[in-house]
């Protein structure tokens, strides 16, 4: 099947005309966060402090990778589920945040705020994390290294493959795939 | 009397949960290459394949297939004529999993406090433990590594007689419709019907522990597991939920007798990454 080739940060342009159900590869630069580290960055900001990273176009991938093996860059680093990063998303939607790694629905509350500040959200293939660590090639520690697999990585990617799952005007591939299937192959 | 030491329970745990994570039972990949002849979505076969290839990449390069190394969770079976030396079986258990995930790179991912969420000084322990006692002198280990994310959209309910039969399948449906993608559909959907509140999670859980394609021996369950396959995979929500006709790998149901008052219906789902390990002592 044919993929669309992205880099990381995304382009406005080359981001407002990716739709829901795209195949994509994605290469260039993507931090990793998931739930402590969400916290972690929410909690900051309610302070007035600054994010660990300028998140301004960038990407996030919600990951927890196992530990690298001697001589892996990397453990299995498969996408963890979205949802538990809802309520802190909409925050660094609205500080310049484009880019969402993940598996797993959204909140209606996230796609508008990706509907209202132009962001896109991927989807990985859950479980295949041995697979997609062939595509990360460097991994580097950016913040909160004490939380060991929660830490922000900056990871440099190369044809990391995902499906856009909600597009910049809030389709949703997951309501729309299964919808467009089952038009397909009527229900016996 | 046949004894069992604990050290040979570290060993043998410390490599199930290796395994585990490494080796995809031959059960879950015969049933992707099974899916791959019947799914119809293109994307859908396309994570099939992906699936596949990701469980060789595993096994060959002995590298976690999922970064959600899972809590590992144990029913052991331990004959009344065996006696376990050196310590206790919990401890022992414990200790393989520590060793075992520590020394194969496997995450941990076990907070000590669900409320202030501190993380356990255990590595990836402690696990869960379910000891059930059997006749002679043989000690069974099963040994799950069961992913967050697939328990994190299991269900529990506590339905009412009246709800009969139809009221349980439009609950297991209705289950599985909610969870869509997030708990990385095809899915193994374990059911535990009867029993009391929480004898019914722990027949969903057992129900996961038995392989692929293995059905029921009560033919009326047996009917019912194919059926509800059959219904859960017209639900169009296919591999990773992105539509397709593969939602679910397998059904399990156990059953137990209840209440005169009660109908406890527990629904555990499992990732595709259905990963269980048995070893006989």
């Amino acid at each position: 099947m044919s993929a669309t080739k992205v880099t990381s940060p995304i382009e406005e342009n080359i981001l407002k005309n990716l739709e829901a159900g795209e195949r994509v590869l994605i290469s260039g630069t993507i931090y990793t966060a998931r739930d402590a580290a969400h916290k972690r960055m929410s909690e900051a900001l309610e302070k007035g402090e600054d994010l660990p990273f300028d998140i301004k176009g960038q990407t996030i991938y919600y990951v927890g990778p196992t530990p690298a093996k001697p001589g892996q860059i990397i453990g299995s680093a498969g996408p963890t589920t979205s949802g538990r990063m809802d309520k802190y998303t909409p925050s660094l939607l609205d500080r310049g945040l484009k880019g969402m790694i993940g598996k797993g629905y959204r909140s209606q509350e996230v796609i508008d705020s990706m509907k209202k500040n132009k962001a896109v959200y991927f989807a990985a293939i859950g479980g295949s994390g041995a697979l997609i660590t062939r595509s990360i090639k460097t991994m580097e520690v950016i913040a909160y290294e004490d939380l060991g697999p929660e830490a922000i990585y900056k990871l440099t990617v190369e044809d990391f493959p995902a499906v856009v799952i909600i597009d910049s005007n809030g389709a949703d591939w997951y309501q729309l795939g299964k919808q467009q299937f089952n038009d397909q192959h009527t229900r016996q | 009397m046949k004894i069992i030491t604990y050290g040979e329970i570290v060993e043998q745990v410390a490599k199930m949960c290796q395994e585990a994570n490494f080796d995809l039972g031959q059960d879950v990949v015969e049933a992707f290459q099974n899916a791959l002849k019947t799914e119809k979505s293109e994307t859908g076969k396309d994570i099939l394949e992906q699936l596949i290839q990701n469980a060789d990449i595993a096994k060959s390069e002995r590298v976690p297939m999922c970064q959600d190394t899972g809590v590992s969770v144990f029913i052991v079976e331990i004959g009344q004529e065996c006696h376990i030396s050196g310590g206790s079986i919990y401890d022992a258990i414990n200790e393989g999993v520590k060793k075992g995930y520590e020394e194969g790179y496997l995450r941990h991912s076990i907070v000590d406090h669900p409320i202030s969420r501190e993380k356990s000084k255990g590595y990836n322990t402690p696990s869960i433990i379910h000891i059930e006692m059997i006749t002679g002198d043989e000690m069974i280990i099963h040994m799950s590594a069961k992913g967050g994310g697939s328990e994190n959209m299991s269900s529990l309910k506590m339905l009412k007689p009246s709800d009969g039969l139809e009221g349980i399948k439009e609950y297991i449906l209705d289950t599985v419709a909610k969870a869509g993608p997030n708990a990385c559909p095809p899915l193994v959907v374990g059911v535990g019907i009867g029993g009391n509140f929480e004898r019914c999670a722990y027949l969903a859980k057992k129900s996961l522990f038995r392989p692929i394609g293995h059905r029921s021996e009560r033919p009326e369950l047996a009917q019912l597991e194919n059926e509800l396959m059959e219904e859960i995979n017209k639900l169009g929500i296919g591999p990773q939920g992105m539509g397709g006709n593969t939602t679910a790998l397998d059904v399990k149901i156990e059953i137990e007798p209840c209440h005169i008052a009660a109908l406890p219906v527990a629904i555990n789902l499992n990732c595709h990454a259905s990963r269980h390990k048995e070893v006989r002592l």
